[in-house]
């Protein structure tokens, strides 16, 4: 396979470049080879904007969960605190 | 200013966040709970290292952390591997062997929810959530760490002990299997 045809049919390096790029580095000649490819494969075009989008509903997700109502039963942090007071006095 | 702390009011103060903090990255609420309370009795020992740089949550939240990288840690070995081997089985129907192409059936379709503005349907969130959950411990624990805690790379490549290489294969993996995963059951 020539060059360019291994950059064009390589779906897979494609996602790992999508990958390191938006959380990292990657270099010149990859950015480049990242380009060529997007511009004919319309599957990775699709994979670049849904890993954004999954990113950013993960960090919703976290962010909904964390405020959602899970809280301790109130037994348990009785009985937590009155462990912290005991670990207190014992110095 | 300088920070205090004061441990008399910390679980009223700060139990039910690092509660939510731990549950949502561990998913099992009773080792959540376990978590919470080792957390305190840590602290306690430590009270005398604390220089008031930071705030009490924040600092109490860093310990939570640490505790839970060790889970991480514990989880990624030993009956986890087999989990990580099925995961990456699942790989090999994404892309042709010989060039790396998609296969057909499993390149990306649209969601229908990439150019919206975020509406996105309780339904979706609950398959997202089963997807995560199907990530091997390893997995999830360096996509929450970068995605969510936004950790710098070196850090979590020192805490979870995985090469940069190998950092930056596990991302795009988690990333590939998670994607498969909501296109399987939403599409």
């Amino acid at each position: 396979m020539s060059y360019l045809k291994r950059i064009i049919y390589n779906c897979k390096q494609a996602t790992f470049l999508i990958e390191k790029r938006s959380s990292g580095k990657i270099t010149l000649r990859e950015a480049f080879e990242l380009r060529i490819h997007l511009v004919g494969c319309s599957f990775c075009r699709i994979y670049k904007k849904q890993s954004r989008v999954i990113n950013e509903m993960v960090q919703e997700l976290f962010r909904s969960s964390m405020q959602a109502d899970r809280k301790l039963d109130d037994k348990f942090k009785k009985e937590l605190q009155i462990r912290i007071e005991e670990e207190l006095n014992k110095n | 200013m300088d920070h205090q702390l004061n441990p008399h009011h910390w679980v009223a103060a700060h139990a039910d966040y690092l509660f939510g903090f731990a549950i949502t990255r561990i998913n099992d609420e009773e080792l959540a709970k376990d978590l919470v309370q080792e957390t305190f009795l840590a602290a306690l020992e430590k009270v005398a290292n604390f220089e008031g740089k930071s705030s009490e949550r924040t600092w109490l939240t860093a310990i939570l952390k640490n505790k839970i990288i060790d889970v991480y840690r514990k989880k990624s070995s030993g009956l986890q591997n087999k989990m990580v081997k099925e995961a990456e089985d699942e790989q090999s129907d994404l892309f042709n062997a010989d060039d790396g192409h998609w296969v057909n059936n499993n390149g990306p379709k649209e969601f229908g929810i990439e150019d919206k503005d975020r509406l996105v349907s309780k339904e979706f969130e609950q398959i997202m959530q089963k997807c995560l959950q199907k990530l091997p411990a390893l997995w999830m624990s360096v996509f929450t760490m970068k995605h969510i805690d936004e950790e710098a790379t070196e850090i979590i490549c020192t805490e979870l002990k995985v090469t940069a290489a190998n950092f930056w294969v596990i991302i795009h993996r988690a990333k590939l299997n998670l994607r498969a995963c909501l296109q399987r059951n939403w599409i």
